[in-house]
C-alpha cells in the first residue's frame, strides 16, 4: 500500500477501514540468500538498499527482540555531516544526502527536518580548529558557515552570552544538518524492505554461526537453524558479544549513553545546539520536550542505564548556555548500549570467515549515519566490495595505523 | 556506583579515572611482533558480564586499582592493587 494525502483522506472518509499491518510477521524459511542480523536502524537499512538498489532476492533480518528497540530508539535524533578527517567526512555527507531524499524513497514520513546545526566557539583556538573543520565540509561537498556573535544573538536570543563561565565567541553552523523521528527510520525501513520481499523475522536471537571449511553456512537461532549464502552482523553494542560466537575479537568497547528529555515546551529552541566547552547537545522536539545529551557514564557496561553523575555533568553543560533550562523538569531519561571503536569510526568489512561480514563500531554516532551505513554495508554484501565512500572502514586499518581519529586521542574508546 | 579502594576504603565513583580493561598488566615485549601488539592495543574480549578493569585513583590516594566487576548489573565484585596482581611493568 502506498501512503500518500490522498489515502488519508480516502481512509477517513470510509471509516479507516483500508490500513494493513505495515510490514508482514513471516515463519523463518529454511534457507537465504542474505540474512542480516539486527532488526535495528542499520540492519533494517541494509536490507532495504539490498532489495531496492542491488537487486537482491531472499532477504531475511533476523531480531531477538522488536525491531527498532536498540539504539534507533534510544538516540537525540541529529543528522548532520560535519566531520573533519577524509575517511568520515565524504562518508557522512553522503548520509545527510540520503536523508535528503528518504522519505521520497521509502514513502513513509519520517519527519526529516533540516533545522540546522550549530557547534559553539569559546576560545579562539577552538575557532581556528572549527574553520578547519568548516573548510574540509565545504571541500566535500557539504555546507558549513562561520557565524559571529551577533549573528548568533540574533538567531538564539535566549543562550548565555554576557556573563557565562565559557563566553560564546562564534559558532560552526551546518543549516542542511538537523533531526529525524527517530523510530519512524526504523518502520519506514522496516516496510520498504517488506514489500520488496524482505522478511523481518522478530523474536529470533541469533545463538552461533554454523562454518565449515572457514565459510559460514548460516547461523543457529532460537528458532532453529537457518542457511544463508552470505550473513552480515548489525547489532552495535551487542557486537563483541554476537562476534564472540565465530571466535572474533573486536576492537570494541560497549559503553552507557544516556539521554535525557524535558517535559513538553511551547516553541524555544529552532535549531541543534552543542556547547563547546563541555559535552552537551540540544535539540527540541515536535512534541515540544528538550532533547538533550552529553557525555558516557565512562566505563564498560552492557546496562541501558546510566548513573548519576554523568546526569550532573550534562545538566551542568546546559545550565551554562541555556540557563532557561533550570526551569523546565526532566520528563525522561535513558541509556543506549554504544560499540565505541578504538578511533572512535566505524567498521564496515568482512570477516576472515567467507561469507561472515561485519558492520559496528558507530560509537554514539551512529544514528546520523544509517541510510549511508545501511547502503554500503548493502554494497559490500552484493558486490563483494566496499562502497567507494566506505573504503576507509577496514578492520586492518587498527593494526596498519591506519586510524580515523577524530580527536586524536588514541586508542581508548571512552575519549571518543 | 561506589568503589572500594583497598587504602582508602568506600568512595564516590567520581575519584577515581577510568582506563580500560586490565590487559595494561600484560604488556608484550616490545619485540612481541605487530600481531601481539594489535591485539594488546586494539582487541577486547568487552564481556557481557564479569570483567577486570583498571581504575586510577586519581582524587585519592592514587593507587591503580584491578576492579572485577559486572558489565550488565554494574555490581562491583572485588577491588585489588594493581600492583599486587602480578603487573609486568
Amino acid at each position: 500500500m502506498r501512503y500518500s494525502g490522498f489515502r488519508v483522506i480516502k481512509e477517513a472518509l470510509t471509516g479507516h477501514k483500508g490500513w494493513t499491518p505495515a510490514w508482514r510477521d513471516p515463519e523463518p524459511q529454511d534457507h537465504y540468500d542474505i540474512v542480516i542480523i539486527g532488526g535495528g536502524g542499520h540492519g533494517l537499512a541494509t536490507a532495504y538498499y539490498l532489495a531496492k538498489e542491488f537487486g537482491q532476492k531472499k532477504i531475511a533480518v533476523l531480531e531477538k527482540g522488536w525491531i527498532g528497540g536498540g539504539n534507533v530508539g534510544r538516540n537525540t535524533t541529529i543528522i548532520r555531516s560535519n566531520y573533519l578527517l577524509n575517511g568520515n567526512e565524504p562518508f557522512y555527507e553522503f548520509s545527510l544526502k540520503l536523508w535528503e531524499g528518504l522519505e521520497q524513497d521509502f514513502n513513509y514520513n519520517a519527519m526529516v527536518s533540516q533545522r540546522g546545526i550549530l557547534n559553539l566557539i569559546h576560545s579562539d583556538a577552538q575557532r581556528d580548529a572549527f574553520i578547519r573543520r568548516g573548510n574540509a565540509m565545504i571541500l566535500n561537498g557539504a555546507d558549513a558557515e562561520l557565524l559571529s556573535v551577533d549573528q548568533i544573538k540574533a538567531r538564539y536570543p535566549f543562550l548565555n552570552v554576557n556573563d557565562a563561565r565559557f563566553p560564546i565567541k562564534g559558532g560552526l553552523a551546518q543549516h542542511r544538518g538537523g533531526t529525524v523521528r527517530h523510530d519512524a527510520v526504523a518502520w519506514g525501513y522496516a516496510r520498504g524492505a517488506d514489500s520488496r520481499g524482505v522478511d523481518i523475522i522478530q523474536n529470533c536471537e541469533v545463538t552461533g554461526f554454523r562454518t565449515r571449511n572457514g565459510r559460514c553456512l548460516g547461523v543457529e537461532t532460537s528458532r532453529g537453524f537457518i542457511g544463508a549464502g552470505k550473513v552480515g552482523c548489525a547489532v552495535a553494542g551487542a557486537s563483541s558479544r554476537l562476534m564472540a560466537k565465530a571466535e572474533m575479537r573486536l576492537p570494541l568497547e560497549s559503553h552507557v549513553l544516556q539521554a535525557f528529555v524535558s517535559e513538553g515546551l511551547k516553541p524555544v529552541l529552532p535549531g541543534v545546539i552543542t556547547f563547546g566547552a563541555g559535552h552537551f547537545y540540544c535539540s527540541q522536539s515536535d512534541k515540544g520536550g528538550l532533547v538533550f545529551g552529553g557525555d558516557l557514564d565512562g566505563y564498560n557496561s552492557y546496562a541501558q542505564r546510566g548513573n548519576l553523575p554523568v546526569v550532573e555533568d550534562v545538566c551542568e553543560g546546559g545550565m551554562a548556555i541555556f540557563p532557561m533550562l533550570g526551569r523546565a523538569r526532566l520528563l525522561r531519561m535513558w541509556g543506549g548500549i554504544m560499540d565505541m571503536s578504538m578511533d572512535g569510526s566505524p567498521i564496515i568489512d568482512r570477516t576472515h570467515i567467507d561469507g561472515l561480514y561485519f558492520n559496528g563500531g558507530w560509537c554514539y554516532g551512529g544514528f546520523k549515519a544509517t541510510p549511508a551505513s545501511g547502503f554500503c554495508f548493502a554494497h559490500l554484501l552484493a558486490r563483494d566490495a566496499s562502497h567507494p565512500m566506505a573504503t576507509a572502514f577496514r578492520f586492518d586499518r587498527f593494526e596498519k595505523g591506519l586510524m580515523i581519529d577524530e580527536k586524536g586521542v588514541g586508542a581508548q574508546p571512552n575519549l571518543h | 556506583m561506589r568503589l572500594t579502594c583497598p587504602l582508602c576504603g568506600d568512595r564516590d565513583r567520581r575519584e577515581f579515572y577510568y582506563r580500560g580493561a586490565a590487559v595494561a598488566l600484560h604488556r608484550p615485549a616490545p619485540d612481541a611482533g605487530v600481531a601481539a601488539w594489535d591485539d594488546y592495543v586494539h582487541l577486547r574480549d568487552n564481556p557481557a558480564g564479569e570483567t577486570r578493569d583498571l581504575w586510577h585513583h586519581e582524587a585519592g590516594c592514587g593507587a591503580w586499582l584491578v576492579v572485577t566487576r559486572h558489565t550488565v548489573t554494574h555490581a562491583v565484585l572485588e577491588v585489588a592493587l594493581a600492583q599486587d596482581e602480578g603487573a609486568a611493568g
